[in-house]
């Protein structure tokens, strides 16, 4: 039917190489999810209780995070911080670029979360004796969890698909590690076709395990 | 006459107007996929909505595979797909028919909580004032179902647009792929990054506050 012959089996005989990548994949996304949940509580909160300073740098990074490309986000952490000497390593250059991505991002659905909660249960906590911290810890932050749970399954999705930019600044995770190959043997089209499979997997268990353990976290 | 050669050269008007061409080749491949797109999606969505078992057994799992794979992966991949199957395409052509593609997937969920944010009362009052289905569709559906998913139809687009700048992988010179261009020429990574990335968030920063606040008072 075409006039191409495939060729499949170099691609098979680095698939050990590919799934191997696919877990460098997982690890950075996960990480830079993990530490943007953290900033993204620290941003949504300076956003909606302080002013100054503070507050405009929260509101400069969620808004330049969510209103330029990924792409340019990684080279501004790749080539625009080389201009002020400071040269990070490809790995570096994906987790930071995730992590400001992914944290300007989340940032917005914790804001809307913290608003969710009423101001009257955090003076019920205080008045119980806890402190701010263990209001928030105890109280506050495990409703906000609740309701910006679904976001956060999205953002793991997002955060997957956007580390195969890690490509173009010389990366090697899933999409680097295929780019390397598919150079190597130029068997462009069956590698990506590969990897496109490889994503599609990942995106569908990261779906599938957020939702049993939604079915476990929130049985009440 | 110099007695040295610099490789590099300082930035310069034309390279303003260079960049300029670049942002416009921009907005041109981005215009053209979402309102293509748009389109396909409205129709997808339809389907979906109307389509149900059949809808959901064949359009729906395609659709799905369109979100749930890179980008930049699916540019790769049809670009280098695009000769085996005989077409002949310009690294503008394949960027215009995945972002197409990519944009439809999106929309076609936007369209269909469109169609589903419209209550049944309604669509039946509508019928029953002697409409036929498709004056139904085009004076209640559109206008109410139209405006309820709007913002989040402008986040589509938007998103859209940022996700062009991954076009450069095939060469197509947009305005991120003239950015490092020039970058490669003049060495100074963070004016022209800069100067890419204000252009990116003009264009997006006050779309995305107006569908905010178109947000918030129709939400009212």
């Amino acid at each position: 039917m075409f006039d191409y012959n495939f060729h499949w089996r170099p691609v098979l005989r680095t698939l050990p190489d590919l799934l191997e990548a696919s877990l460098v994949t997982l690890q950075v996304a996960a990480l830079a999810m993990i530490i943007g949940i953290v900033v993204a509580i620290g941003l949504a909160l300076i956003r909606l209780h302080m002013r100054g300073p503070l507050r405009w740098i929260a509101t400069a990074w969620v808004e330049l995070a969510r209103n330029t490309p990924a792409l340019f986000q990684l080279f501004f952490f790749g080539f625009g911080l080389g201009a002020f000497g400071l040269h990070l390593s490809p790995y570096a250059i994906i987790l930071m670029g995730l992590t400001f991505n992914c944290a300007g991002y989340l940032a917005e659905n914790f804001r809307g979360g913290f608003q969710a909660i009423p101001e009257t249960q955090i003076r019920a906590a205080r008045s119980l004796g806890m402190n701010g911290w263990q209001a928030y810890s105890r109280v506050v932050i495990p409703q906000v969890l609740r309701i910006v749970y679904h976001p956060i399954t999205n953002q793991m999705v997002w955060a997957v698909l956007i580390s195969s930019l890690g490509m173009l600044v010389g990366f090697r995770e899933l999409s680097g590690e295929t780019q390397f190959f598919a150079s190597r043997t130029y068997r462009v089209f069956e590698y990506f076709a590969v990897t496109a499979v490889i994503y599609y997997v990942i995106v569908k268990i990261i779906l599938g395990a957020s939702r049993l353990l939604a079915m476990r976290l929130f049985r009440y | 006459m110099e007695d040295t050669i610099s490789f590099f050269s300082s930035l310069t008007i034309n390279d303003i107007w260079f960049l300029g061409e670049a942002a416009a080749r921009t907005l041109l491949i981005s215009a053209l996929s979402i309102s293509i797109g748009t389109l396909l999606g409205a129709v997808f969505g339809w389907l979906l909505y109307e389509g149900k078992m059949v809808a959901t057994l064949t359009l729906a799992p395609i659709l799905d595979v369109f979100r749930s794979v890179p980008l930049i992966i699916q540019l790769v991949l049809f670009y280098n797909m695009a000769p085996i199957m005989g077409l002949n395409l310009d690294p503008f052509g394949s960027g215009v028919v995945i972002l197409t593609i990519y944009t439809s997937a999106l929309v076609a969920n936007v369209a269909r909580g469109g169609l589903e944010a419209v209550g049944q009362p309604m669509r039946r009052a509508a019928r029953s004032l002697g409409m036929s289905y498709w004056q139904d569709l085009v004076h209640v559906v559109l206008p109410i179902g139209g405006r309820a998913v709007f913002p989040s139809w402008i986040g589509v687009a938007l998103g859209v647009m940022k996700d062009s700048a991954l076009v450069s992988v095939l060469g197509y010179i947009e305005l991120l792929k003239a950015s490092q261009i020039l970058i490669t020429r003049t060495q100074q990574p963070f004016l022209v990054l800069a100067l890419a990335g204000a252009f990116y968030f003009a264009l997006s920063y006050p779309i995305s506050r107006y569908a905010m606040k178109l947000e918030q008072r129709w939400g009212q």
